[in-house]
């Protein structure tokens, strides 16, 4: 596709978890719980609330279509704030020092008086109906000429455990939000983008890592098509994808209502009863509904079936659509025969509705009311199909394909939060924010200043190893024993099935600098880890004591004349071989002697002292 | 207006201006705060009309129940312009956030105050009762006052002692505010409805019974207390069981055997109030001195100690104030349990001076029944047995 010719605009907004000691709102700490640890459950209605021009907002008012219960997991890491029984606590100055640092190092203007929000959310994830978030920089730079509009501090929303059921652990963490510009024109920009941008914030080494702790929004539009937002991108390599595929959506959309123009199609508004119709059904579905209710969309046959982006149809649309009034979806006749329904089922449908061939005939299976819902939504979509492509809100599935959630929130969703004060943001405390290095310029110094090749270089500057790698250094040890180490050997270990995320950072360092004190060698850095995550958990001794315990039984203190004693057998034993091969025996004798020591000196002195004695022997 | 700082230019909407930086919502919807020097107008808007006018059609075949605002929590309303809190009320407005209502009752409205519960005052207690005996009189087949949380028990127990009547009246507030889409206005103020339009026959305040919206409690007006500065389920009933339940979302109303039935009592107002009365939490070490702050009150009810007591020091000016013609009543700020002053030697010694023990009503209970008590029987000795006479629910003769 060429995609300046279809005048693709993208944006992003990328959400991250704050690694601070406490959450944005409350004291409670910032760690996430396994469901199994809660301490108790409760549960609330939320409903929709007029904003102060008397209007509610769209986005809410149609979550609202449903009233649900919400369950909220609680547990001892959780207080009355979370639960929305107590105000919240002034904002965390921690979290807001992250912000601020974030926002230097993108080059933004700070505001001059932070205001928290109150943002209405109402689908059951955050206990008070509202998210809080407070605009902190704005108008930042991107090194490729994007433009950042703004960084927003914000609470985390709790996690859906499953249907309406939610855990408050999560509810609270601090996130920034950084909204760039619509300002990239290619899939592949998206993604270098959004790439750069999580860059910076791993460089601050204060945000959190891992799966789900970086959420990225896409905002895709082409011409003549709508802005839609696609939410909670997880993978930064689906981002291009999901950019390909929206385009590819768009694109179909716009196709369709062209088609449907020139049809002369409209959406009946007529609402059919046709449960008497399917009375002697064998479709499951069809059986057991209270009512079964009929639309005729005129003209729209074979286009609600067209597949628009891979795995979705304009009638997956509509299905979403309807799925807002509690329907488990809809039937329409570009799929039909099918799931039970024969084709003489389908031709007495047409029949009675009138519908001509060119027409689509959709029907809802459901209580009267939730199908009456649910046809009124089947036929708002359908009219947008004969406007074009709607703006809304979308959620990305699997392979990068998105589906509807909801219309793009209004301005009336923000007013202010009144329990929490501004904070002000004075000259003194924005320059004594410190701008950490950028982790690729980390990255460029390891291979300067310490020689690492830039592939383990990078590799070491991007790992959450980093702290006790620098950790390392600054401790003495070589920085290619520590970066190899943390990297490769750590990984090689685990394959081989050793438990070595059980052995502590401060253990790591412990040893490294036994090894470069030489108090053992290099060579037994594997089995010394793999003997420190088998007895993990032993004891109550130190770092320090457990890496000299492991030592003293792995690679007991050999000293140099018993090196060479070693070495001097070692040779005797094989001199017809040493003889034979020359110097070139040199390395097979290596592996023989370091076998016997067990790594407990290092190879260098091991193959020095060879040297020196098959030189001897062979003079 | 628009806001130039440091390379950034923006447009946005001046709200106000508070401690002297502009409160400036930024086109995204976000507010902040701008040095005023930095903004620039463009453009006045033009004024915005004002929201949500209009009359609810209500069910004529229903009966019909009074509700009476006072203020509070449930009926502001925040202006988000100005960040002020506002009271917004009429029937019409209620219906309009409640739809749900609707289908319980039909409703008139009256308001006579629009003020937050922390100055609630004896003569707004006065004026409800009033008004609420005068909506009785003319038809309302079940009062709803809402109030502020904070001293709803005041004022409810107040009404209670200043009123009889034949028809619920319910006491309603909510915790958290109305603006928010979680607040528990909507579901107090549905139970409220219920019970007021149900069997009960006294006054009463209806609150959630826990921290899940699932159903709120009936507590008895002279027996209920805020107990929690935030929780939804704050009011709790003190020494007794609540005189019921109603289950949400259903509705339906259980009362205890308890619960006074509707039609039990013919209305009738009595409401002589003395407001020179006043309420003393005692703590160690606290100066007789204190007292001379309630020279020229008429009762003192004071909050004591475990079963009744205050420092023996306080006895020679305790003495002086009783012979005086002072009122004392002593009540416990343990707030479970019974006073006894036959106990210890302090509890005698203030029982010689004329202190009349508060049995176990609670201390606000007991400042509220005294109000009533002194404005409407002058004999002191009279006045002492009807602060022991169980006159509203107030005293439990046993303990349980």
């Amino acid at each position: 596709m060429d995609y300046k010719e279809l005048g693709l605009k993208a944006g992003i907004e990328i959400h991250q978890q704050l690694d601070t000691a406490e959450k944005l709102f409350c004291r409670c700490p910032t760690v996430l719980r396994d469901t199994a640890e809660r301490t108790g459950e409760f549960y609330r209605y939320l409903r929709a609330t007029a904003s102060e021009l008397g209007e509610i907002d769209r986005a809410a008012e149609e979550e609202m279509k449903l009233v649900r219960k919400f369950c909220y997991y609680t547990y001892d890491t959780v207080c009355l704030v979370e639960h929305d029984e107590e105000p919240p606590t002034p904002m965390n100055p921690e979290a807001l020092e992250v912000c601020l640092t974030i926002a230097k190092m993108l080059g933004m203007t700070p505001a001059e008086q932070v205001h928290t929000m109150r943002k209405l959310v109402i689908d059951g994830s955050n206990t008070s109906g509202f998210q809080r978030t407070a605009l902190v920089g704005l108008s930042g730079a991107l090194p490729d000429g994007c433009r950042i509009e703004t960084i927003c501090l914000e609470e985390e929303a709790a996690q859906r455990v499953e249907g309406e059921t939610f855990s408050l652990d999560r509810l609270g963490i601090p996130l920034v939000e950084i909204t760039t510009a619509p300002c990239m024109h290619t899939p592949e920009a998206v993604q270098r983008v959004a790439e750069y941008i999580g860059m910076v914030l791993r460089s601050t080494g204060r945000v959190k890592r891992g799966l789900g702790t970086i959420r990225q929004d896409i905002n895709v539009s082409i011409a003549g098509g709508a802005r839609v937002e696609i939410k909670g991108v997880q993978e930064l390599d689906l981002i291009a994808e999901v950019v390909r595929r929206e385009v590819e959506r768009q694109v179909n959309l716009l196709a369709i209502r062209d088609e449907l123009r020139e049809r002369g199609a409209r959406v009946d508004h007529n609402v059919i009863d046709v449960t008497a119709l399917f009375s002697g059904t064998k479709s499951s579905i069809l059986k057991k509904a209270k009512a079964i209710l009929a639309i005729r969309l005129c003209g729209f046959a074979g286009l609600v079936g067209r597949e628009i982006q891979p795995g979705r149809r304009l009638g997956s649309e509509m299905s979403d659509y309807a799925k807002k009034c509690g329907v488990g979806g809809i039937f329409h006749t570009d799929e039909l025969p099918a799931y039970g329904v024969t084709a003489e089922e389908v031709a007495r449908l047409r029949e009675f509705v009138g519908a001509a061939e060119e027409d689509c005939v959709v029907i809802v299976a459901a209580g009267r009311e939730r199908a009456g819902c649910a046809v009124e939504q089947v036929m708002i979509r359908a009219e947008m199909a004969l406007a074009g492509v709607p703006e809304e809100t979308r959620k990305m599935l699997e392979e990068g394909s998105s589906a509807y959630m909801r219309p793009l929130p209004g301005a009336a969703r923000m007013y202010p939060e009144t329990d929490v004060f501004p904070v002000d943001i004075d000259e003194a405390l924005w320059e004594s924010i410190k701008v950490p290095e950028l982790l690729t310029h980390r990255a460029e110094r390891f291979v300067r200043e310490f020689g690492l090749d830039e592939a383990l270089a990078r590799q070491m500057a991007f790992s959450e190893r980093l702290p006790t790698f620098e950790a390392a250094v600054a401790a003495g040890v070589r920085p290619t024993i520590a970066a190899r180490t943390l990297l490769a050997t750590c990984r090689e270990l685990a394959r081989d099935g050793v438990a070595v995320d059980r052995v502590s950072e401060d253990e790591i360092l412990a040893l490294l600098s036994a090894v470069e004190a030489n108090r053992a060698a290099k060579e037994a850095i594997p089995d010394l880890l793999a003997e420190l995550a088998r007895t993990a958990g032993e004891g109550a001794a130190t770092p320090q004591e457990r890496v000299d315990a492991a030592i003293g039984k792995l690679a007991p203190a050999v000293s140099q004349e018993d090196v060479e004693s070693i070495v001097r057998r070692v040779v005797a034993e094989r001199e017809e071989f040493a003889r034979e091969r020359g110097m070139g025996a040199l390395g097979p004798l290596m592996g023989v002697v370091m076998q016997e020591l067990r790594g407990s000196v290092d190879g260098k002195v091991v193959s020095e002292t060879l040297r020196r004695e098959l030189k001897r022997l062979l003079a | 207006m628009r806001y130039a700082n440091g390379g950034t230019a923006l447009t946005g909407t001046y709200i106000a201006e508070r401690n002297g930086m502009a409160v400036v919502k930024l086109d995204n919807g976000y507010n902040i705060g701008a040095s005023p020097e930095k903004i620039e107008l463009v453009e006045r808007p033009a004024p915005q009309p004002p929201a949500g006018a209009g009359v609810v059609v209500q069910n004529p075949d229903l009966p019909e129940l009074s509700i009476i605002s006072t203020g509070g929590t449930i009926a502001s309303r925040v202006d988000y312009r100005t960040g002020a809190v506002t009271s917004q009320f009429s029937a019409s407005d209620i219906l309009r956030a409640i739809p749900e209502l609707g289908d319980i009752a039909r409703y008139r409205d009256r308001q006579i105050a629009s003020i937050l519960s922390e100055n609630m005052r004896p003569a707004i207690w006065q004026e409800l009762a009033r008004t609420i005996y005068d909506e009785i009189r003319h038809g309302a087949s079940g009062v709803i006052v809402t109030h502020g949380t904070d001293t709803m028990a005041y004022s409810a127990a107040a009404v209670r002692f200043m009123l009889k009547t034949p028809v619920p009246v319910v006491f309603v507030g909510s915790q958290r505010s109305a603006d928010r889409p979680s607040s528990d206005n909507a579901m107090n103020t549905l139970c409220s409805a219920a019970v007021a339009a149900g069997d009960l026959g006294e006054v009463a305040v209806v609150m959630h019974a826990t921290t899940n919206d699932d159903r709120c409690a009936i507590h008895r007006a002279t027996r209920v207390r805020k107990m929690h500065t935030s929780r939804r389920d704050a009011f709790q009933s003190m020494g007794s069981a609540p005189l019921g339940y109603v289950d949400y979302p259903s509705l339906s109303v259980t009362l205890s055997d308890e619960a006074v039935r509707r039609g039990t009592e013919e209305p009738r107002l009595h409401d002589a109030l003395e407001e020179r009365c006043g309420l003393l939490h005692f703590y160690p070490g606290m100066p007789p001195r204190v007292l001379d702050a309630f020279e020229g009150y008429a009762g003192l009810v004071l909050s004591g100690t475990g079963l009744g007591h205050v420092s023996t020091e306080w006895i020679p000016r305790l003495r002086d104030m009783i012979d005086g013609g002072m009122t004392v009543v002593m009540t416990s700020q343990c707030l479970h349990g019974r006073v006894c002053d036959r106990v210890y030697n302090t509890g005698r010694d203030l029982l010689s001076i004329g202190v009349i023990e508060g049995e176990d009503m609670l201390p606000e209970a007991a400042l509220v029944k005294l109000m009533w008590v002194l404005g409407n029987e002058s004999d002191p000795e009279r006045a002492g047995i009807l602060m022991q006479t169980d006159l509203a629910g107030e005293i439990q003769r046993r303990s349980i």
